[in-house]
């Protein structure tokens, strides 16, 4: 009963083996969505693939090789890699804040040669990746102890003050949101959960008072009354709103949506690309767009209760989280339930390291699917 | 060591139990997701829709070119010429109107009465409605502008219509002028085209009275804007309807022939045809440049208008109203020939002065005149004369002709602000004063002082009546846009056409007989000679002492106390065509009021304006006549 699985784990899976094993309905799905997405860009450019459209096809290409290789490389290997890339993606952010340019008001890319990053999305995948390697190696009682909770909490603390100060509210709370999730899904005790959410609690008018960027009270201020200064700040949600809202039962059709080829949306081809998805398909469109996003986190949730290893299962689970934030965050946020927070919709939204760390992820979650059956003993620290 | 203990057994139940929490709280959060959907895109989804299309669709009006004005022969009298403005968009000045008005400052020269006007006006329209900083714009400014515009969110160059009076202060007094809507006027007038900034409309006179045919319809473009408003593309245009020519029976020589002779006396003149009414020329001087008013009078310049003396702003022809003195005497003498009293061998003597118990009326002439017929009462203009008639006649026959001869009441000229003179009445004597009516004031109205009034307006429709013997009136419009204002031949006049010859004679010797008061002021020309009758209209009372002193003789006194001098008359004699009044406010002296009615009757006869065809465009439907069956 026992060493079924640990001789499964012994074998090792041929590249070919390892491809069929690949969940591909879930890949398959991933292609519809992010075509969804091409053909918003295409959309809102007035019916052009220039300049969105085509270069994130390119990108969505590169990122559905990235999966695939992702998937079949062993599970165990990225445990070995987790901490060197934590280290890197800290480094990373941390050149940010000193050299980065800004965009959009905040200081968020680095060039490496041709290549523009957004050392933030690089450490939502490094930081789940390496709180996965780290709890691997604790039972739940370990979880809770004072020792081990301080390491976990650094590890998400530390990178989530290097993208606060660059600023980036939005990437920040994923990033405290996923790793307190994994602390959450390895075991934490409740006697620290409970005293912990009311802090939380405390804190938020306090964070207000001396934390938040005056663009960011004013986002949040807007938030709550945006009519107040429909021209102004309060431009975008109520712009959001009137093209989601116009969108009706079952929207303007392909092409059709003025809000955005008019340019009353912003950032219409990034952040708000939903609501033109809204206003061109409508109710029956967006439903069945969130329903697409379900399946997928659906799919998430089963990989991670199915795989053998703790890494294995906090990686997928943290993966998933990952991607759900994304979705609730951006999707609040575009209807005009949250403040204006800067956090695109994942394989919609036009943006390349945005897509390629989306992508790269599933590709670690499809490399726990791979290597489901792999057993790591809870001291071991990877193959390399 | 164990790869798989009950440690990991224990975890691995925490966290396939935890993740499907995580599961559960996530598919709470889709919920609210797609319940956000539901209330954006069913629930409110009608009123998002109405919103989208606002923010799309921009509805602009377009102001419809306004009608022109032409004379007789096709002389454009009052057109549109272009106007090159700039206009500023509220919602697309993204730094704000005042930071948009200092810009464009920095560019053209806006003074700071300009910018508050403007800010005044963007208070008051919606924020996409087009608001003009400033118009009439040199082609270089506006190029100026087209070239910053870049720099210049919210602007908008535009080119539009400007009316334009091309004879400036000629026609002011019938032409009017238009100027901007104010906000009482939108207060009885729901035409969309006032709410159009910048917008003109008739203040006065035939642009005025025209208003409604001259604007015509007002259009509206349907236009689909971006979010920064540029238009994208017109989805629907409707042009309105352009505004209605307007013809005028004036003949733009004579009317300038005759602003240049009144000059710069205060002065009114009329020029009609006799057997029509048409008015041919009408001019009141001073007048003032109607373009001002159009592109905006500073107040200097209205300051420099109203206090005047000469009274630029008061058209003399119909809103002056005088006492007609010896020009009223004519209708005296058809009374009395009506009445049956001025018989061909009715006389009165006249020996300079007559009495009434203890009131002494003087003749104006010191020793008399002697005896006089009707004709040599007219002749002379001789007081005594009239006086003795108008005791006779009584003021009831006097009134019944003076009424008849168009007096007393507004001729219903097409003109806003027309006055009506007065002739007087013992009802009206007795209701007004609760006395009874005098002899004596029947004596002075026998020489046209006392309760009489009337407006040069109504005096050369005395005179044009007597010329020709018929009911005419005052006509101004022949034609609105193709349609021919309607109008009846006009009746003889309910009068002796004795009467009315022997007072044409009577007149016909004031000019054409030696000793005729205005004999020297005659047309010598064979053919061209015209009959007239002057006048003077006391502008105050003399006293005794004074008339003993020779006061009367005018030229002593200051220019403002001198009496008015009236004159008018027809021609030619034998025919009569042309009628004219003249009045020179203040002008006694020299008859300076006969010299012009005489250069203009000479005028207008040598040139005929009745004798050339005129120029009105034919109504469409008389050239196809009646279909054939």
């Amino acid at each position: 009963m026992i060493s079924r699985p640990y001789a499964a784990a012994k074998r090792t899976l041929g590249v070919t083996e390892k491809l069929l094993e690949v969940n591909w309905g879930l890949v398959l799905l991933i292609g519809i969505i992010a075509t969804g997405g091409i053909a918003m860009l295409y959309s809102v450019a007035g019916g052009h693939f220039h300049p969105w459209a085509l270069s994130q096809l390119s990108k969505f290409v590169v990122g559905l090789f990235i999966l695939v290789v992702a998937a079949t490389i062993d599970v165990r290997v990225w445990m070995s890699l987790a901490y060197p890339a934590y280290a890197v993606a800290l480094l990373l952010l941390i050149a940010v804040d000193v050299a980065g340019h800004e965009g959009l008001g905040a200081q968020r890319w680095i060039a490496l040669g041709p290549i523009e990053l957004q050392p933030s999305e690089l450490m939502k995948v490094s930081l789940v990746l390496a709180l996965a390697r780290f709890l691997h190696g604790k039972s739940v009682e370990e979880v809770s102890k004072p020792l081990n909770l301080g390491i976990a909490l650094a590890m998400i603390g530390i990178p989530a003050l290097f993208v606060v100060i660059e600023p980036n509210l939005g990437t920040t709370l994923i990033i405290v949101a996923d790793g307190c999730a994994l602390l959450f899904l390895a075991g934490l005790s409740w006697y620290w959960i409970t005293p912990a959410l009311a802090a939380v609690a405390t804190a938020v008018p306090l964070a207000w008072r001396f934390v938040l960027h005056d663009y960011q009270k004013a986002r949040v201020m807007t938030f709550l009354d945006p009519e107040a200064d429909a021209l102004g700040a309060g431009w975008n949600i109520t712009q959001a709103k009137i093209a989601i809202g116009s969108g009706g039962v079952s929207g303007k059709g392909f092409l059709n949506g003025t809000q955005s080829r008019l340019n009353f949306l912003p950032e219409k081809q990034t952040d708000f690309i939903f609501t033109n998805f809204g206003e061109e398909f409508g109710f029956v469109g967006s439903v069945a767009l969130l329903i697409l996003f379900a399946v997928v986190i659906f799919y998430g949730i089963q990989i991670a209760t199915g795989a053998r290893s703790q890494f294995s299962r906090l990686l997928a689970m943290g993966i998933t989280l990952n991607f759900f934030f994304y979705i609730m965050i951006n999707g609040l946020m575009v209807m005009g339930l949250i403040p204006v927070v800067g956090i695109p919709m994942p394989l919609l939204s036009y943006g390349g390291t945005a897509m390629l760390t989306v992508m790269f992820g599933f590709g670690l979650l499809m490399s726990v699917h791979v290597h489901r059956q792999v057993e790591i003993p809870r001291h071991s620290g990877g193959i390399i | 060591m164990p790869l798989f203990d009950k440690k990991d057994k224990s975890r691995y139940a925490t966290f396939t139990r935890r993740s499907l929490g995580l599961g559960g709280g996530m598919a709470l959060v889709f919920g609210v997701l797609a319940g956000r959907l539901y209330q954006l895109q069913i629930r409110d989804g009608d009123q998002y829709m109405t919103e989208a299309e606002d923010n799309r669709i921009n509805e602009r009006l377009l102001a419809p070119p306004r009608g022109r004005i032409f004379d007789r022969f096709g002389v454009e009298l009052a057109n549109n010429r272009r106007n090159y403005r700039v206009l500023l968009v509220a919602e697309q000045a993204t730094e704000g109107v005042e930071q948009a008005l200092d810009t464009i400052g920095k560019v053209i020269a806006i003074s700071e009465a300009q910018k508050k006007r403007v800010l005044a006006t963007l208070a008051q329209n919606k924020k996409f409605v087009p608001v003009p900083v400033a118009e009439n714009l040199s082609w270089e400014e506006f190029s100026r502008i087209n070239m910053h515009l870049p720099y210049l969110p919210g602007v908008q160059p535009d080119v539009g219509e400007t009316r334009d009076y091309p004879f400036n202060d000629e026609l002011v007094h019938i032409l009017g002028y238009v100027a901007q809507v104010s906000p009482g006027d939108k207060k009885n007038d729901e035409d969309p085209l006032l709410d159009i900034p910048g917008y003109r409309i008739g203040k006065r006179g035939i642009e005025r009275q025209y208003d409604d045919a001259l604007r015509g319809k007002a259009g509206a473009s349907r236009v689909e804007v971006n979010a920064y408003g540029r238009v994208i593309r017109e989805l629907g245009h409707d042009a309105g309807e352009p505004g209605q020519d307007i013809w005028l029976t004036i003949d733009h020589d004579v009317q300038q022939f005759v602003s240049q002779r009144l000059g710069n006396e205060s002065a009114a003149c009329i020029v009609t045809d006799v057997a029509t009414g048409d008015i041919i020329a009408m001019a009141s001087t001073p007048g003032y440049d109607p373009n001002l008013f159009n592109v905006g009078i500073s107040p200097d310049q209205w300051k420099d208008l109203t206090i005047n003396d000469h009274k630029p702003l008061l058209d003399k022809v119909m809103s002056g109203v005088y006492p007609p003195g010896s020009t009223f005497k004519p209708v005296v003498a058809l009374a009395a020939v009506e009445a049956g009293l001025a018989t061909p061998d009715y006389r009165v003597s006249c020996n300079g002065a007559t009495t009434l118990g203890n009131h002494t009326f003087h003749c104006w002439k010191k020793g008399g005149h002697g005896t006089l017929d009707l004709e040599g009462g007219l002749k002379n203009s001789c007081d005594v004369f009239f006086y003795e008639t108008a005791r006779r006649l009584g003021i009831d026959k006097i009134q019944e002709v003076a009424l008849k001869l168009g007096m007393g009441a507004p001729t219903g000229i097409e003109l806003p602000g027309e006055k009506s003179g007065f002739i007087p009445s013992r009802a009206w004597k007795q209701k007004r004063y609760g006395v009874a009516w005098q002899q004596g004031d029947t004596m002075s109205c026998g020489i046209g002082q006392g309760y009489v009034t009337a407006t040069p307006l109504q005096l050369a429709l005395e005179v044009s009546r007597i010329a020709s013997g018929r009911n005419i009136t005052p006509r101004l419009v022949h034609m609105v846009g193709n349609e021919p204002t309607r109008r009846e031949a006009a009746a003889p006049l309910d009068l002796s056409e004795q009467g009315l010859a022997r007072v044409r004679e009577g007149m016909n010797q004031v000019t054409n007989v030696p000793g005729g008061t205005a004999y020297a002021f005659r047309i010598a020309e064979p053919g061209f000679e015209m009959a007239g009758k002057t006048g003077t209209a006391q502008v105050r009372a003399y006293s005794q002492e004074e008339h003993l002193r020779g006061v009367t003789k005018d030229s002593a006194l200051e220019w403002k106390l001198r009496d008015h001098g009236l004159f008018i008359a027809f021609a030619p004699v034998a025919q009569p065509k042309y009628a004219c009044a003249c009045l020179v406010e203040h002008g006694a002296v020299g008859h300076p009021q006969v010299l012009m009615a005489r250069d203009i009757l000479l005028h207008t006869q040598k040139r005929d304006p009745l004798g050339m065809p005129a120029a009105y465009p034919v109504k469409a439907a008389s050239l196809t006549g009646s279909p054939v069956r």
